[in-house]
Parts: structure tokens; C-alpha cells; sequence
């Protein structure tokens, strides 16, 4: 009872805390106290002294209060020695007084001070107020939709004051934001303020907007619920179109791990005709090469790290391709025109390379890192985009239509052709229909590699990762129809977003098996998928 | 057909123990006298390698470990290991072997419900002794094994107490893997929500297939589910391998710790040690033990393991101290009842109490289920756990569940007279004992 009492009570006293704190620094009569008082709660590694720690060092008005922080925010703030002291952890490792900012000569042991959400919570709040007074106009905006996010009544007068003095526009505009997103929920202001601000914040239009319209009181005047009712109504009319564009975004992203994962079959399964059960571990064996790229980068050039993944594509596409060339030169060969016969070869390849995999890597997942680049998201409207699935997306395309120029344009692509059509007409025009056999199978191998770097950044990267995507790339390639890229592409597209919008109504198990069987009934009616090829090549 | 084959081949396999007890009989008495067999069940290839393969490796260390201090009863312990390779048919075949043809004492084992489920005639017919180490759903007591892992009460329902007087939640995702421990969590946590006063339509429950990679459109959902204007918190009972996607979507979508925590029943440390941990910084896990438990008991065994696999990363989990629960509770019965007879062996068990990895002390109970203290844990960023709360006492495994309405008024006791594992309290009658 009493902790959880305590808990509700500080971070108001914080806020209070806070609030004052930049009272005072707005009126610039900063006085420096002393803080050796909740410097010392610090080191009693309790989360409860932690966090009235934090509040009276904002109380403090020292200037070494926001150093400390964000030291602790960092994860470099450390405590240590008899009698304990604070210290903040300094690059390499020297310890430096948090007071004088001055290098510690007698460095004690030390352990960090722990954090953890509620402490990470009460830093968002001293962090982001402190910084509604930065001379940094972004850095302010932030700050501003912290506290709008933090919904705090003891910040307002903190807020009030940043505001009148706020020249920036679109500062200004988040920080009328934050202040009605706190007006909303106060008690004892007229109706007509309190409508004001739900038009603010309704205007907003998203799913934060709608939360906080949500939280309109039960004591509210009839007219403001109203105000708020419709603003909620507005909003999620307009959402709910958001949400469709959504979903077809989230489809268009899972129909490019689709086509990505497909992609390298439509040329071993499709273009060549082999039941090629290994690809999957191509796939696979191109996320560990991902792996092995990311560890000498860490261990040896860390500066690199992100380039990790450009550096990691042509060399999973040229390791995975020899194992592929490998494959084929010492066991499909012998087995063209003998489906069964494949299929028991690559099925028994596979298990051979993911045993291999898992002895020389171990069965637990290996840790393949996301480069900054990758790493975020951006809103388009209401729409929200992850960069890492844009990439994806961007990446699938590019191999694709990479794919598509070296099957038109070069000559080892018109080779294939050729060989894929009719064979033996080929090879009385003298192409060597042996090693075009090799280089094509190498070539889906590759891009199954390929594939590989790009499935390391969402999926587990473990031995048995190639298994998951075997069967949704056949269901790719037989659905689009054999042997024509165009149709793995659309295949891919039309699987994904499919799957998507049916997700949201009948859930992640049931849609999948919806979509089998809508697939099932599809194959029934034109057994040679989307795209059909026509002619000869198709019986030989 | 397979069925007599089958037959066929354990009667062979019955005739070569007998010619090999004859053998022995005549001069290898003193060789057999003088080691106890202890079975070891885990898959060490397929799926569940992952996991299973430490709990192997925990049970040989413990063997050593209690050889070195002078074996039990006067002899040597000699462990005999099987792989089940993650198929369950095989489970109960290889338990076979290692109780009729090996004649081991006590066998530790099993990972999933599922292959727990399909060994359970195998040591009812041959009447032996099961160790199971795996936090489960519960719904069950019998009289050959021998449960250290975590019961729903021991593991889901402090995670979920903590959340609410904690982080003050009040909307619940609860998602889940679909089979079935998530899905009997998820009825025990619903019903316990409800009796909590949380309205249905502030739970959401989300099943997911096994491996499932594509989380766009679920975190999706949850992030909205989130924007009702109250605390929301996701109870997790994603199952391996489709954690670490789940994670990544969380991180990718910007949902932190500190705006909708995550609380897992299956994240531990050997998992979190295939991810970037950065971005999950403050989601939690229930777990009865965890690595970074500060007592020298703790820090005493880390050190032993890592010395003994002679990899100083090599991380410890809490079905590893399940599993050393488990056989320390199992010598210490064997030494009160002076024989590896298991009816003695199962007798003597109950009320017997070790010390836990955590500074404690767990004892078995008449349910067979051990008393456990219950740890919080928010992930760090190094994959550790730093521990948030600790439950003041043990708690007390409630196997059959008050919350369903199937089980509420079963109890389990395994103590003479009594002697069942789902006796009806209102009926009177014992269900299923002697079946």
C-alpha cells in the first residue's frame, strides 16, 4: 500500500519539482544548491530513492542537474566506493565528478545506478521539460510533445511560461498541443476552454489524439462531450480509411519477403524444373553470411558496420552460387528428368547443410544487427512506414527487375532461354548445355542468398530458418505460374496483400489457412497458376 | 502392423535384458552393483534442440558434480542419455528403452505438454519416476512425475498482479503461440482478469501459428488497442522462434517498454541471446529464477557451469534450475528411503526441500509441484535480467486451477490415504487415480 501510494504521489512531486525549476530559470535567478542529498540517495541502489532523487535534483536549480540526467538516461551514471559516491562514466571508462565535471584521481570500483521503467518514465519527464527551455528549436518541439504525451496538470505552468515566450511557429503549435492534451483532463476549467482544447487536439487526427479525447471526464459538461464525441467519430471515420491503405502497405511489405524468398525458385524450380527442397537453405546459409560479414565488421572494422549488409549481398550471392554450381555439378545432374528422384536429393541436402549449420554455428539464433539506415520510421498521412520494410521492399524490386535485364539482355540469360525451351536445339547450336545448367541453378542459388541478407534483418537467423519460407515460395511460384517471372512477381503481391486484409477479420491462423485454401480452389480452376506459359517448353 | 512390429521388437528387446541380467548374474554382479542409471530425455536434434540441449548438458553437470561429492547410497550415478529428437512418438519409445531395457532410476525429461503427455503411460506402466522442468499450464498431477517447473499461479498470475499495481495496466493483450499452454494460460488469465473487475472489452487475445514472422498487423493492433486513453500491457506467451520477429516489430513500430510493456513466459536468457536486446530495454519476464540473481548460491553455480562447459558466456536459465531442483530433491529422497525403489523413492519425496538457486528453499509438495518464490524481470541491456520484484514468500503450485471451471474443485495429494491426483472436493470421488 504504502509503495504503491508512494508511487503515484512522486512523479506529481517531480512535476512540482519541475515546474518550479523552470520558473526559476525563466526569470534567470538560477541558484546553484547543494545536491549532496540526493546524491547520496543515488548510491542506496533503491528505485524509490532513485526516483526522489531525480526530483529533488530538478528541485535543486544546480547546473549540474541535467548532466546528471542524462548521464543516467545513458546508462553512465555510477556509484561506488566508502563512503559510495556518484560518478559519471566518462569515455574509456575514467570516472569524472558529476560536480566539478573534473576527472576523479582515486577511481573506486563502481556499479551503475539501476534504471528501470519507472525511472526511465520519470527521465523522459525531467529530460523533456528541461529541454522546453533549450536554445534548440527541435530539440524544444520534442520537449514540448513529451510533456503533451506525459499529460501532467503540474507542467502547466512550466509550459505556460515556455509558450509566452515561444516565437517559433511549429514550436509553438506543439506546445499549444501539449497544453490542451493536459487541459482536457483538468479539472475546474470552463466548458468553453475545454472545448477549445478538444478541437485542438481533435484537429491532430490520430490515434494519440483519439486517446486523448478518450479521457474526457465523466464530469465534463454535455456540451464538451458532444465536441469530443464527434471529434472521435471525425477521427476514426478517417482512420479506418488509413487503416485499409495500411493494410495494403503491410501486404505489399510481407508480398516482398514473399517475392524475395520466391524469387531464386522461379528460376531453379520454374525456369529449370528442378523440386528444389534446399533452396531454403540457401536462404539460410545467405543469413549466416550476413552473420560472419557482421562479426568481422564488429570484431575488426567497426566503422563499417553500416555497410555491413551492402557488403554482405554480392558476397552471400557469390558464396551461396558456388554451393549452388556444387550442388548441381556433383548431384542434380544426374537427375534431370527424375522429379521423384530430386526431391528426395535436395530434401536430403538440406538436412545435410542445416546439420552443417547447426554444428559449426549452434542451434541458438545468432544476433545479426539493423544499420542505423534501416532502423526507424517515418509517417506518410496517418500511414506509418518502417524504413527496414521499405528497403525490403526497394531491395525485392531491384533483384527482381535485375533478374528480369539478365534473363532479356545478356547473353548467359539468353542461354537459358534457349536451354529451358528446347534443349536440344541449344545444344546443336553450340551452347554448352552443361554449364549453362550449372550457371542457372548457381544463379537461383544466388539469389536465394541474396534473399538471405534481406530475411536476417526480420526473421530469426537460425538453422532452421530456411524451412519456414519453402513452402510459401512454392505456393508463390506454382501460383503465379511456372516458369514466368512476371508471375512470381504478382504472385508474391497478390499473396501478400490478400493475407493482410484478411488477417484483421479472421486472425493470423485463420487467414492463413483461408488464403490455402482460396489458393487450393484457385489452382483447380488454372492448374498453371496466374500467368500461363504457352507453347512447346511447357510439355518438353 | 507397426503395432506388432513394435511388440515383436520390445519382446526381443525384453529377451536380451533378461540374457544380459543372466550374463551379469553370473560374473558382472559387482559392475552393476555399483553405478545407478539416471535417464535423460531431451531432444538434442530438431526443433527443440534449441532449448533442450542445455537441459542435457545441466543434468551430466549435476551427475558429475554429485559424483565428485561421493554418489548416492555408496555408488557412483552414471547417466544415460537418448536423444528424442523433438518427435513425440519417440519420446515415449526412447522412455521405454531407458526404464525397461537401461533400468535407469529416475528419468529427467521433456520439454513441450505435448511430449509429457505422450511418455505418461510409458512410467505409469513400468512405474517410474519423471522429472519434468518446464513452466506449464497446468491441469494435471500424477503420481510418476514430478513437476519443478513454474504452475500458472507460480509464473502468469504475479506477472500479471505485478502490471497492475506497478505500472497501474488496465487494458491486457494477451497473445500467444496456438497450442496448448498459451491457450489454457490465457482462459486462467482471462478469468482471473474478470474476477479483477477488468471488462471483456479491455482484453484482447491473439493466437499466432507456430514460427509466425509477419507481426506488421498484429502490433499493428496492439498499438491501437493501446490508444483507448489506458494503461495497456501485453501478456506473452509466444512460444521460440516467433519471438524474436515479434520483438523486432515492436522496436520497429517505436513501441517502448515505457508505453506498453511486454511481459513473456517463454523469454529467457538463452533466447534474448539471438537478438538486439537495445530495443527491448525495459520489457519483462516472469520467470522463477533468472541469471542475474545476486546470492552467493547463485553466483557459486554460475561459476561451476561456466567451468564446467568451460565457456564463460555460457548463460543459465530457469529450467536449468528446475532441473538441478529437481535432482537434488531426487538424491535427497533416494538417501531418506535408502533404495532407488520407486514407490519408496516417490514416497519419500514428498515434503522433501532443497535450496534453490535464489537463496531459498523449495520443497516438494503432496501435488507433486514445488514451492517457488516468483522473480520480475526487466530486460537489460547486455540480454540479463534485472530483477524488479521478487515475491516475499514461496508460493504454493495451484495445479488445477481455481479459475476454470473444470478444476476448481479438484485438488491433488499424493499422501496416503488419499493417494489422488484429481480428487473432487464436492463429489468426494477421486477421478483418475489407479487408472
Amino acid at each position: 500500500m504504502t509503495s504503491s501510494a508512494r508511487l503515484f504521489r512522486l512523479p506529481r512531486v517531480l512535476c512540482a519539482a519541475l515546474a518550479l525549476l523552470f520558473a526559476a530559470a525563466l526569470v534567470q535567478r538560477v541558484e546553484a544548491q547543494d545536491i549532496s542529498g540526493p546524491l547520496a540517495q543515488l548510491t542506496t541502489n533503491k528505485y524509490d530513492d532513485t526516483e526522489a532523487a531525480l526530483g529533488a535534483l530538478a528541485l535543486s536549480g544546480s547546473p549540474a542537474a541535467a548532466g546528471i540526467v542524462s548521464a543516467l538516461a545513458d546508462g553512465k551514471l555510477v556509484f561506488g566506493g566508502t563512503p559510495p559516491r556518484v560518478f559519471i562514466e566518462g569515455a574509456g571508462g575514467a570516472l569524472i565528478d558529476p560536480l566539478t565535471m573534473q576527472p576523479v584521481t582515486d577511481a573506486p570500483a563502481v556499479k551503475p545506478v539501476r534504471v528501470n521503467n519507472r525511472i526511465r518514465r520519470a527521465i523522459d519527464a525531467a529530460s523533456g521539460a528541461l529541454s522546453l527551455v533549450s536554445p534548440d528549436a527541435v530539440k524544444r518541439r520534442e520537449a514540448a510533445l513529451a510533456v503533451g504525451r506525459s499529460r501532467d496538470e503540474a507542467a502547466l505552468p512550466a509550459l505556460d511560461a515556455a509558450l509566452a515566450k515561444e516565437t517559433d511557429p511549429k514550436v509553438k503549435s506543439a506546445m499549444n498541443l501539449a497544453r490542451a492534451s493536459i487541459l482536457i483532463g483538468k479539472e475546474g476549467i470552463t466548458p468553453a476552454e475545454r472545448i477549445a482544447a478538444v478541437e485542438l487536439v481533435g484537429a491532430e487526427g490520430n490515434q494519440d489524439a483519439l486517446a486523448i479525447l478518450r479521457s474526457v471526464p465523466e464530469s465534463a459538461a454535455p456540451e464538451v462531450k458532444q465536441a469530443a464525441a464527434a471529434a472521435i467519430e471525425g477521427i476514426e471515420r478517417n482512420l479506418a480509411i488509413w487503416g485499409m491503405a495500411q493494410n495494403v502497405w503491410y501486404g505489399l511489405s510481407l508480398g516482398s519477403v514473399l517475392l524475395l524468398a520466391a524469387i531464386g525458385l522461379a528460376i531453379t524450380f520454374g525456369v529449370m524444373g528442378v523440386i528444389n527442397m534446399a533452396h531454403g537453405e540457401m536462404v539460410m546459409l545467405g543469413a549466416y553470411t550476413t552473420f560472419v560479414v557482421q562479426e568481422v565488421i564488429r570484431t575488426s572494422y567497426p566503422g563499417l558496420f553500416d555497410a555491413s549488409l551492402l557488403i554482405a549481398i554480392p558476397l552471400a550471392f557469390v558464396f551461396t552460387g558456388l554451393i549452388g554450381v556444387l550442388i548441381e555439378r556433383t548431384v542434380i545432374r544426374f537427375l534431370y528428368g527424375r522429379a521423384l528422384e530430386t526431391l528426395l536429393a535436395t530434401w536430403g541436402i538440406s538436412l545435410i547443410l542445416q546439420q552443417a549449420i547447426r554444428t559449426i554455428f549452434g542451434p541458438t539464433n545468432r544476433e545479426v544487427g539493423a544499420p542505423s539506415w534501416m532502423s526507424g520510421t517515418f509517417d506518410v498521412g496517418h500511414l506509418a512506414i518502417t524504413f527496414g520494410r521499405l528497403w525490403i521492399i526497394v531491395f525485392a524490386l531491384m533483384v527482381f527487375f535485375a533478374l528480369l535485364g539478365t534473363l532479356r539482355l545478356t547473353r548467359i540469360g539468353l542461354e537459358m532461354r534457349a536451354v529451358t525451351q528446347n534443349r536440344r536445339m541449344a545444344a546443336s547450336m553450340g551452347i554448352r548445355t552443361n554449364w549453362v545448367d550449372a550457371m542457372t541453378f548457381g544463379l537461383g542459388s544466388g539469389i536465394a542468398g541474396m534473399a538471405g541478407v534481406a530475411l536476417s534483418q526480420i526473421d530469426n537467423v537460425s538453422p532452421n530458418l530456411g524451412q519456414s519460407y519453402i513452402i510459401d515460395s512454392f505456393l508463390v511460384v506454382v501460383f503465379g505460374g511456372v516458369g514466368n517471372l512476371w508471375g512470381t512477381l504478382v504472385g508474391a503481391m497478390t499473396l501478400g496483400v490478400a493475407n493482410k486484409l484478411l488477417e484483421p477479420y479472421a486472425g493470423a491462423v485463420l487467414g492463413k489457412i483461408a488464403l490455402l485454401v482460396i489458393v487450393i480452389l484457385f489452382i483447380q480452376k488454372r492448374p498453371r497458376g496466374l500467368f500461363a506459359l504457352k507453347g512447346r517448353s511447357i510439355e518438353a | 502392423m507397426l503395432n506388432m512390429f513394435t511388440h515383436a521388437r520390445r519382446m526381443a528387446g525384453r529377451a536380451l535384458v533378461g540374457a544380459a541380467a543372466l550374463a551379469l548374474a553370473g560374473g558382472g554382479v559387482a559392475s552393476a552393483q555399483e553405478t545407478i542409471k539416471v535417464g535423460v530425455l531431451h531432444s538434442l536434434s530438431g526443433t527443440m534442440a534449441i532449448s533442450e540441449t542445455t537441459l542435457k548438458d545441466t543434468v551430466l553437470f549435476m551427475v558429475q558434480e554429485q559424483n565428485a561429492a561421493g554418489g548416492v547410497l555408496g555408488k557412483k550415478l552414471e547417466a544415460v542419455v537418448v536423444d528424442p529428437a523433438s518427435n513425440w512418438p519417440l519420446f515415449a519409445e526412447k522412455a521405454r528403452e531407458l526404464i525397461a531395457k537401461e533400468k535407469v532410476a529416475v528419468v529427467f525429461g521433456c520439454w513441450t505438454s505435448v511430449s509429457r503427455k505422450s511418455v505418461l503411460p510409458v512410467f505409469k506402466e513400468l512405474n517410474s519416476i519423471l522429472f519434468y522442468p518446464v513452466q506449464y499450464e497446468g491441469e494435471e498431477s500424477e503420481r510418476n512425475v514430478f513437476y519443478t517447473g513454474a504452475a500458472p499461479n507460480q509464473q502468469a498470475i504475479p506477472a500479471v498482479d505485478y502490471l497492475m499495481e506497478n505500472e497501474g495496466v488496465q487494458r491486457w493483450v494477451l497473445a500467444g503461440t496456438d497450442y496448448v499452454y498459451p491457450r489454457t494460460t490465457n482462459k486462467i488469465l482471462e478469468a482471473y482478469l474478470k474476477s479483477k473487475g477488468v471488462k471483456a472489452e479491455d482484453i484482447m487475445i491473439n493466437y499466432t501459428p507456430f514460427g509466425h514472422s509477419d507481426w506488421q498487423t498484429i502490433v499493428a493492433d496492439i498499438k491501437k488497442f493501446g490508444s483507448a486513453g489506458k494503461k495497456t500491457a501485453v501478456v506473452s506467451t509466444i512460444n521460440g522462434d516467433a519471438n524474436v520477429p515479434f520483438y523486432k516489430e515492436l522496436g520497429n513500430q517505436g513501441i517502448k517498454a515505457t508505453d506498453i510493456p511486454v511481459v513473456a513466459f517463454s523469454v529467457g536468457e538463452e533466447e534474448l541471446a539471438g537478438i538486439d536486446t537495445k530495443p527491448l530495454l525495459g520489457h519483462l519476464a516472469a520467470w522463477n529464477y533468472f541469471q542475474s540473481v545476486d546470492v552467493p548460491e547463485n553466483a557459486a553455480f554460475i561459476k561451476k557451469w561456466q567451468a564446467y562447459t568451460k565457456n564463460d558466456k555460457r548463460v543459465t536459465n530457469d529450467p536449468m534450475e528446475a532441473t538441478v531442483i529437481g535432482f537434488n530433491m531426487w538424491v535427497k529422497a533416494v538417501e531418506k528411503a535408502g533404495t532407488t525403489d520407486a514407490d519408496a523413492v516417490i514416497d519419500a519425496l514428498i515434503g522433501v526441500t532443497v535450496p534453490n538457486l535464489s537463496g531459498g528453499f523449495s520443497a516438494m509438495m503432496p501435488n507433486h509441484h514445488i514451492t517457488k518464490p516468483v522473480l520480475i524481470g526487466e530486460i537489460k541491456e547486455d540480454g540479463q535480467f534485472d530483477i524488479v520484484e521478487q515475491t516475499p514468500g514461496l508460493i504454493v503450485a495451484e495445479e488445477w486451477s481455481p479459475y476454470l471451471e473444470g478444476s476448481k474443485d479438484l485438488i491433488a495429494d499424493w499422501r496416503k490415504p488419499l493417494s489422488c491426483g484429481n480428487f473432487n472436493v464436492k463429489t468426494g470421488k477421486c477421478g483418475g487415480a489407479g487408472q
